[in-house]
């Protein structure tokens, strides 16, 4: 069978040593007749030099405001097969942990109601499933369910959470992403599924300050793993780094509070003084380990440009007990998301995220409006202007 | 299973629960392990308190695959590691393996895919991207094709370790930044730069006018009336072309095949290790599209590359280097053109200023 579209400039891309998306296109458009009008669609844009995809039209499962996003060709003539070419989006496994039998069952769905193709993974961290209609949506969703997963999020919701790899597989871990990720994830169902948000929200968990899950720079709630107590040192290692690394160079001369030195050959810190930054740790992880009282930080309000520029998270809760406040069904957590969410739907306007709501009202109105007091730890120094509005004092203040 | 049961729809069931799918090292040493150690840019050890040991191979997958690449990897999972594989955040495939001696003939198995075992350590990490030309709307340029020839040509900096510190580069095709790429090494993101053109005729059936008025950041969209019609009329002199309205109103699209390509942008770092998370800084405001595989882009982001490899300490980021240098000497070095695009004047601009005599002369 020749090939149905002429693709010269996507072939300029299965040259090179780097494994090549064009060649993954094409051979799933070797089992999926739609995915050849992908491939010439693909190339159109290559000649036209812009995208053909339209904007607008809906796509999902009954009882669902998300986990599918709608996707229709402007040229549904010349590309019938991707008409209608939507994309379901599934609740990946935390961690990204799967095993073979699973994901041939998972890929084997994705051929039979859909274009056979995959995103392993889509950005926020779902399984994207591409080149889907509409009318095989509901069977695709189910042989899902079936397999005992469901879909993620989309739109002005609860955006699928995700974490790091954890406890699973990493020393520096200071709490169980996994689980808690897992745990908020089967809590919010409804918040994913059904979306009443004014914009998207979204939770990431990394288990300690090197941040592998970006949480901290787009998640509005960011749970970074850090701990309370000391550094455990184990001081023979030192000494074996010692042998094969500038330990003063690399390591302490770039501590960030120079709270580390050498007395004789013993090395020595200053944990009160610890920023539990990592960097330390990560140059000698078989000297050095997090403490043993672990938890983890939260940031609030990181978000992507739009709409009124990128934001990084900011330091709201300086140590989160992870551990002893799932034993006790999030209580403490819950509370503070229910406050957070309670103060968005109340004051903040559509596609306001949570910290352009902080912007916009003042970063003490919203402490003020989710019930946390201000402590030092949430800023980098007390304000150098004095333009203060004083309230009335309050008497026997 | 009683028969209603068995016919009854799922819904609501939530995500997979992951013990399912960790590797009995992996539920025997759970939250008990003691260090790793790299073996080489493909390969690590993951030693636990009890002495067991999990190696891992890492392999860049290009994320946009077929049904007949998962098989590939599940027939290699299972061949090598009892089916046991996971991906990570960058979109590389992990191979879990409990043996030592497995590591090297899975490597050449996975060489004989075309595929690059690699990743690990101070490389070039797999590039985080979004889904371009390939599956969006809004996008101003394609994804995968870029982050193809961009890793074709750093190809050798994935698969050894040659660099002072981990270079992370991520794409995203436009300012919706579904690719995290504000905190990244290098960022190449997708940019517009013409303002939305309203289409009058399907404006008033498929848009809301106060929330596309409200979703401008720069308040460039006013209300308006032709013809009797209710319309929108954009201030041309303040719309910074972001394309938000276009995100709620698809009868504003944005993308121009004329004026549409990408920017780079350099210096953005997510870990807090040393140094405070950042975003990254513009150094180019623009190069035109030019697939199938964009040159300029590729030759901006190896210039970028040569530059920190020469330049850069032993463990520097890109970031800690420049800042050690000096943004004047990054931009003499590169030769990359300093403009008035580089002067932040969007909101809280002013805190990008130089508020000291702080100079390198």
């Amino acid at each position: 069978m020749g090939k149905k579209h002429e693709t010269p400039l996507l072939d300029e891309l299965k040259k090179g040593k780097w494994v090549s998306f064009v060649r993954e296109i094409e051979r799933a458009a070797e089992k999926s007749e739609r995915t050849e009008d992908l491939l010439g669609q693909v190339e159109q844009s290559y000649r036209d030099k812009v995208t053909h995809w339209k904007h607008g039209g809906m796509a999902g499962v009954k009882g669902y405001g998300a986990g599918m996003v709608g996707r229709f060709t402007e040229f549904p003539d010349k590309y019938p097969g991707v008409k209608e070419c939507h994309s379901m989006r599934i609740n990946q496994v935390s961690g990204f942990f799967y095993n073979s039998d699973v994901l041939r069952k998972i890929a084997g769905i994705a051929e039979k109601h859909g274009g056979g193709l995959l995103n392993l993974h889509g950005s926020t961290g779902d399984i994207q499933i591409l080149g889907l209609r509409q009318d095989e949506a509901e069977e695709a969703f189910q042989a899902y369910a079936e397999l005992g997963f469901d879909l993620g999020g989309g739109g002005s919701d609860l955006r699928t959470p995700s974490c790091c790899l954890g406890q699973a597989r990493c020393e520096f871990a200071n709490y169980d992403t996994l689980k808690i990720c897992y745990d908020l994830t089967q809590a919010y169902q409804d918040e994913m599924h059904r979306p009443l948000f004014n914009y998207k929200f979204k939770f990431k968990f990394s288990g300690c300050a090197n941040d592998c899950v970006a949480s901290a720079s787009r998640s509005d709630m960011a749970f970074i793993g850090t701990w309370k107590d000391s550094i455990k040192i184990n001081q023979d290692e030192v000494k074996n780094y010692v042998k094969k690394l500038n330990v003063q160079k690399y390591v302490i001369d770039k501590c960030p509070t120079k709270c580390m030195w050498f007395e004789e050959d013993n090395l020595v810190i200053d944990d009160p003084n610890c920023v539990k930054c990592m960097h330390c740790i990560n140059e000698m992880p078989k000297a050095l380990r997090p403490g043993d009282e672990k938890g983890a930080s939260i940031l609030l309000g990181a978000k992507a440009p739009l709409v009124t520029g990128p934001r990084m998270g900011m330091m709201f809760i300086p140590f989160y007990d992870v551990l002893e406040d799932s034993k006790n069904n999030y209580e403490w957590l819950k509370q503070l998301i229910s406050n957070i969410w309670d103060f968005w739907d109340e004051y903040g306007v559509t596609r306001e995220r949570i910290g352009e709501l902080m912007q916009r009202v003042g970063v003490v109105t919203f402490l003020e409006g989710i019930g946390l007091e201000p402590i030092p730890e949430m800023v980098d120094h007390p304000r150098s202007n004095p333009f203060i509005k004083f309230e009335d004092e309050e008497e026997n203040d | 299973m009683p028969e209603e049961a068995k016919n009854k729809r799922l819904t609501d069931i939530g995500p997979h629960d992951f013990h399912d799918y960790l590797p009995p090292v992996i539920k025997k040493n759970y939250g008990k392990w003691a260090y790793h150690e790299i073996l080489d840019a493909g390969s690590m050890v993951h030693v636990a308190e009890s002495g067991d040991k999990l190696y891992t191979v890492r392999v860049g997958s290009p994320r946009l695959v077929s049904g007949s690449f998962v098989r590939d990897l599940c027939d290699l999972a299972d061949k090598y590691c009892s089916g046991y594989l996971r991906f990570t955040t960058r979109n590389n495939v992990e191979f879990l393996l409990e043996d030592e001696k497995n590591i090297e003939p899975l490597k050449q198995d996975i060489a004989k895919l075309g595929l690059a075992a690699g990743g690990i350590g101070n490389v070039v990490a797999n590039i985080v991207h979004t889904q371009g030309w390939v599956h969006c709307h809004t996008s101003a340029s394609d994804a995968s094709g870029v982050v193809k020839s961009v890793m074709d040509d750093l190809y050798e900096y994935f698969v050894e370790e040659k660099l002072p510190a981990k270079v992370r580069i991520a794409f995203a095709c436009c300012l919706n930044m579904c690719g995290s790429v504000a905190s990244s090494d290098i960022a190449i993101l997708g940019t517009h730069r013409k303002p939305p053109r309203i289409n009058q005729e399907r404006l008033l059936n498929l848009c809301e006018i106060p929330s596309t008025i409200a979703a401008c950041p720069t308040n460039s969209i006013r209300p308006d009336t032709q013809d009797g019609k209710q319309t929108l009329r954009i201030n041309e002199e303040t719309c910074v072309f972001c394309g938000s309205c276009y995100t709620v109103c698809p009868a504003m699209p944005i993308a121009d095949p004329a004026t549409d390509g990408l920017s780079i942008w350099v210096g953005g770092k997510v870990s807090n290790a040393r140094t405070k998370p950042t975003f990254s800084k513009l150094v180019i405001p623009f190069i035109p599209n030019d697939p199938p595989r964009w040159p300029k882009v590729v030759e901006a982001v190896k210039t970028i590359l040569d530059a920190y490899k020469e330049g850069a300490e032993s463990g520097e980021r890109v970031v800690e280097w420049i800042e050690r240098i000096g943004w004047p000497r990054f931009f003499k070095i590169t030769g990359f053109k300093f403009t008035k695009y580089h002067v932040d004047d969007f909101r809280l601009a002013e805190t990008t200023m130089n508020y000291s005599s702080h100079t390198r002369l």
